[in-house]
This record gives C-alpha cells, sequence and structure tokens, in this order.
C-alpha cells in the first residue's frame, strides 16, 4: 500500500512563497493499493494535480472518501478532470449530514450550481455513485477495506482506517479530541467525563497499532488552550501523545495552519516533539513527520 | 370512539415528526445561539428539559446511520456522539418548526403539563439515586420521567376533541385519565407513547416503562418503580398538570422500595424542593403549592 499527499493545508488553500516545501493545497490523500486500487481521502484543492497526474492513467476509476463537508475538503471536486471524460468512474462516499438530511451527493449539488458553477452534476460525463456510509461498517474496494468511525468536528466527520495487503493507516479528517463541556465543578462533569472517556477508548480500540495515523494536528498545545477549543482540530503535542498510546509505527501531523509558514511550521514542530520528550528511534517511539505535498510513504 | 388502528399509528409518526417544541425552549436556544461563542452546556441544559427536543435528538442518534453498539438515552451522550455545533443546528431546526400553543383545542395546558414531566424527570433520577443505585441508571430515570406522558401531549395536538373528552370523562366519574383516555380514544397515552418511542428506535427498557406505567399487570422493574412514585409524590404535591390529580385512596405503588408513607417518602426526598424551583424557573409558571 502507498500513500501519497497532494494537499495538506487546512481551512483555504495558502500559495506563496512561505509554503513553497509544504504546499498550500488544501486536503488530498491518495492511498493506492497494491492492486492498484484507487481510494482518494477528501477532495480539497490539491484533487487536482493529482487528477493531471491520473488523465495519464484513463480510464479511472476513483474511490472517493469525503471525511466531511466543509469547503476545504471538497472545493477540488469540480476541478477533478475525469469527471467530464466518458468512461471513468467516480464513487464519492460519506457521511449523512443530520441537518441538511442529506448523503455525499450534496458536495456535488451544492457546489455545481449555476451562481458558483458553470457545469451542472447533470452534465458530468463520468459514471457518478454516490454512497452513504455507516459508521464502523467497512466498505471494499479492490484489494482494500475502508471503515468509517465517528470523530469530532463541528459536522458529522468520519475518519478512515483503510486496511489492504497487510497494511493499515488512519486518517482523522479534521478532528478535535473530546472534552468535557463541564466543568470540574458542575455536578454533571463525572458523568459526561465517562461517556467522553468511553468514546476515546472505543476509538483508540479500533486504532492500536495501525502503521500509519495521519492527524489533524492545526494547532500547538499553547494555541488551543488560548482560544481554539471547541473549534475541531487537534494539536501537535496531542497527537504525539495519542500516537505512542496506539503504538503506531508512523504518524504525520496535517492540516497545516493557513498562516504558517514553512519555516515556522517546522519551528513549532520541533518545539511540540522536544516538549513530548521525543526521541527520534528511540524504543517503541513512532516516526513522527510533518506531511507535505508530495510526500510518498511505503507501508 | 377510536381504536388505535395502523392509519392512526402511522398518523401519529408522522404528524409528530413534525410536532413543534415548547415555548420557553425555543425562546432560550434562539436566544443563546445568537452568540457564537455560547456555552455548549447550556445548551444542553435546555434541550434536555424539552421532551419534544429531547426525543427529536435521541431519535436521530439512534437512527440507523450511526450504528451504535447501544441506545443512546441522553442529550449529553448525543453532544459527545454528534457534536456540539450539530446538536446546536438541530436544535435551531425544531426551534424553526414553532411552538407548542399553550392552550389547543382539548383544553389541555402544556406548560402545566412541562412543569409535570420536568419534576417527574427530576425526581425520578433522585429516586434512583437514592433508592436504586446499581439497579438502574439514573439518567434512564429521568427520560423516563421527562418522557413519560409524552402520548398526553400527542392526543391533545393531534386528536384534540377525543382527548377534551377523555379529560371531561375523568373528571366526571372520578377516576384517572388514562381510564378516561381508553374510554374516549380507546387507548391510554401510555401504548400511544411506547409507540412512538419504538418508532424512534429507544432502548427497550424506556419504551416498556412508558407503556406501561398504567399497566399494574406488567413485569416491574427498578427503573418502573422509580418513574410510578416519582410521578405519585409530583401529583401529590401538584405540581403542574398531568390532567390526572392526586387521590387520597392512592397506595404508593412500590413499597417494597419506598415504604408505604409518602409524607414520610417526601421527607426523605431532600432535593424536591431544588427540583420544583428548578423546573419552574425554566417553564416559567408561577410558584404552585
Amino acid at each position: 500500500m502507498k500513500v501519497r499527499f497532494w494537499g495538506v493545508r487546512g481551512s483555504i488553500p495558502s500559495p506563496g512563497p512561505h509554503t513553497m516545501r509544504y504546499g498550500g493545497n488544501t486536503t488530498c490523500i491518495e492511498v493506492r493499493g497494491d492492486d492498484g486500487t484507487l481510494v482518494i481521502l477528501d477532495a480539497g484543492t490539491g484533487i487536482f494535480p493529482l487528477a493531471q497526474h491520473l488523465l495519464k492513467q484513463l480510464p479511472v476509476t476513483a474511490n472517493i472518501f469525503i471525511t466531511h463537508t466543509h469547503w476545504d475538503h471538497i472545493q477540488g471536486l469540480p476541478f477533478f478532470t475525469p469527471i467530464y471524460i466518458p468512461g471513468n468512474t467516480l464513487r464519492i462516499h460519506g457521511p449523512f449530514d443530520l441537518v441538511a438530511q442529506r448523503g455525499p451527493e450534496q458536495v456535488m449539488d451544492v457546489q455545481m450550481q449555476y451562481s458558483f458553477f458553470p457545469i451542472r452534476e447533470a452534465e458530468l460525463k463520468a459514471a457518478m455513485d454516490y454512497v452513504t456510509l455507516t459508521v464502523g461498517e467497512p466498505v471494499v474496494v479492490g484489494s482494500l477495506t475502508v471503515t468509517p468511525l465517528m470523530l469530532n468536528h463541528p459536522v458529522t466527520n468520519f475518519g478512515y482506517r483503510v486496511d489492504g495487503d497487510g497494511a493499515s493507516v488512519f486518517f482523522t479528517g479534521d478532528h478535535e479530541p473530546w472534552t468535557n463541556i463541564y466543568a470540574p465543578d458542575d455536578a454533571e462533569y463525572a458523568d459526561y467525563q465517562q461517556i467522553v472517556d468511553q468514546q476515546q477508548a472505543a476509538l483508540d480500540a479500533r486504532l492500536r497499532g495501525v502503521d500509519l495515523l495521519i492527524a489533524d494536528s492545526s494547532y500547538t498545545q499553547a494555541e488551543y488552550r488560548a482560544g481554539k477549543v471547541g473549534w475541531g482540530h487537534g494539536t501537535m503535542e496531542g497527537h504525539v501523545a495519542w500516537a505512542r498510546r496506539l503504538g503506531v509505527k508512523r504518524m504525520a501531523c496535517t492540516h497545516h495552519e493557513p498562516t504558517r509558514s514553512d519555516d515556522e511550521l517546522e519551528k513549532i514542530f520541533a518545539a511540540a516533539l522536544a516538549s513530548s520528550g521525543y526521541v527520534p528511534g528511540g524504543p517503541g517511539e513512532p516516526e513522527i513527520l510533518l506531511s507535505r505535498e508530495g510526500l510518498e510513504l511505503v507501508l | 370512539m377510536t381504536t388505535l388502528t395502523p392509519e392512526l399509528e402511522r398518523k401519529l409518526g408522522v404528524a409528530v415528526e413534525r410536532m413543534p417544541a415548547f415555548p420557553r425552549s425555543v425562546q432560550k436556544i434562539l436566544e443563546l445561539t445568537r452568540n457564537i461563542n455560547c456555552l455548549p452546556k447550556d445548551l444542553v441544559g435546555v434541550i434536555e428539559k424539552d421532551p419534544v427536543m429531547t426525543m427529536k435528538i435521541l431519535k436521530v442518534i439512534n437512527s440507523a446511520y450511526y450504528g451504535l453498539p447501544q441506545k443512546i438515552t441522553s442529550v449529553g451522550q448525543s453532544v459527545v456522539y454528534l457534536g456540539i455545533n450539530t446538536i446546536k443546528n438541530l436544535a435551531l431546526g425544531f426551534a424553526a418548526v414553532g411552538i407548542l400553543p399553550r392552550m389547543n383545542a382539548a383544553g389541555f395546558d402544556i406548560q402545566r403539563y412541562l412543569l409535570h414531566s420536568l419534576v417527574v424527570g427530576g425526581t425520578a433520577r433522585q429516586l434512583a439515586t437514592q433508592f436504586a443505585k446499581g439497579e438502574v441508571d439514573s439518567g434512564d430515570a429521568y427520560i423516563a420521567g421527562l418522557l413519560h406522558d409524552f402520548g398526553k401531549v400527542v392526543f391533545a395536538q393531534f386528536l384534540a376533541a377525543e382527548f377534551r373528552n377523555a379529560l371531561a370523562y375523568s373528571v366526571e366519574h372520578g377516576v384517572p385519565l388514562h381510564e378516561g383516555e381508553k374510554f374516549a380514544i380507546g387507548v391510554d397515552h401510555g401504548p400511544v407513547g411506547a409507540m412512538l418511542a419504538k418508532r424512534w428506535a429507544f432502548p427497550e427498557h424506556l419504551i416498556d416503562c412508558i407503556r406501561d406505567h398504567h399497566n399494574p399487570a406488567a413485569e416491574p422493574s427498578a427503573m418502573m418503580d422509580c418513574l410510578r412514585v416519582a410521578d405519585q409524590v409530583v401529583r401529590y404535591r401538584e405540581v403542574g398538570d398531568s390532567g390526572n390529580p392526586w387521590r387520597d385512596t392512592e397506595a404508593l405503588a412500590a413499597p417494597e422500595r419506598f415504604g408505604d408513607d409518602i409524607v414520610e417518602l417526601m421527607a426523605k426526598l431532600g432535593s424536591f424542593d431544588k427540583i420544583v424551583e428548578d423546573a419552574t424557573m425554566f417553564a416559567q409558571v408561577g410558584h404552585e403549592k
């Protein structure tokens, strides 16, 4: 199994001289099975360079798994060129949106409206298929099995575990570890904490020992505490601890904050590792790295 | 006389989906959500005091999409599972449906009904903690209390003429309201509430409790004991109105657990006045004796 990052930026594309090394495109991750099965995790602007690459391999069957419907995870879809070419197949998987009462078909319908885009969904030439997923129910595509798990973000967000060819990867999408909404002296605190702990334990049980954990590490712990609680994103320090607890082999930090320059990103990453007492190559330590556009990991 | 035909069952089920929430919670939700930084616990505090909003949230979370290993019975659990922003937007959607009118064609005062439900919920939770620890989850006891009479508000809303007759019959004949319902509607609010709870994929023990709280032949359970006695205590103290006044001839429902003297039991329930005070403040009706 191979994993390649095409977009690693959070929130909004951030091109420019300060993001040259890590890249400015929003989230898109390609996962390839050994038999060539193509799974694409999220369709941020990073899916556009991926589309250019795929044009050399037509026809394609692309199994797209959307973690959630916020713009930075879907905005590349209308520019995923294979949708305009007959013979290609696109299967877009995602959660049911409780508030909109719609499944993943809304990511195309909503973006491809007259006022926002010149082409309508009905005019696409590829075979389009939309699959609403159920939490915990695996979907088999070629040599890969994708299992959606419920994570925590201000809209329904599935993390995806991909298994196949003897390897495993989990991508959080956007995720803030569950926290207690009550203060320690509130009567409801203890009961709520128990639910939070159960939820975390249930997730951990599904992820123990994965080969690669790709985690939304938008903030530093200090930034998080200084006003980002409830925004739906995780921290570098928090995920270092998580990766260790899960016993994963590798952890890639992603969803880089859009105002962060490459230099700053490397600086806060080094500081987070140092403050966690991380010893690269130490016994039992996972390998921890920053995701960047073009990075390919072989699992 | 109407019976609960499959057709009526379907009609009620569909109608309840579009049922508006209680005036006070709609107002509070709109107030709270005007502030982008409103506290999640404040939102939960409002939602879990509204039987309609609570029912709708639990229905959504227990639906098949989320493949939960066990049914969820509290708004708090729903917030952990779905995230506060989703719960907030669902609540705003429920608020946008409109508000239940305080008085309906049945002449049933829903504000006093809400007060009754809130205090029965709070009391059932307290009884579970004090008298049935380890046997029944106190959160489940709260939900059972909050929703046990949901069938009545459904009758008042969607079978108003029949429910009016039921209320009149129980007053004229000096019998409990569920007897009047059986006479005028053909079925009492217990089975109707349970039928709806089943449609909403609620957990079995909660469905049983709602269905059988007026059925003396039903299999007893700790949760049922707490619910029945909470209901009696609240009617005895005349807090709110369920359309079913306390009768001096009533015996306490589960004497082996709570004793047979309601006055003594009340004395042991130290927090009752606080439960009434909180509920009254929320339901915004004047203090009652």
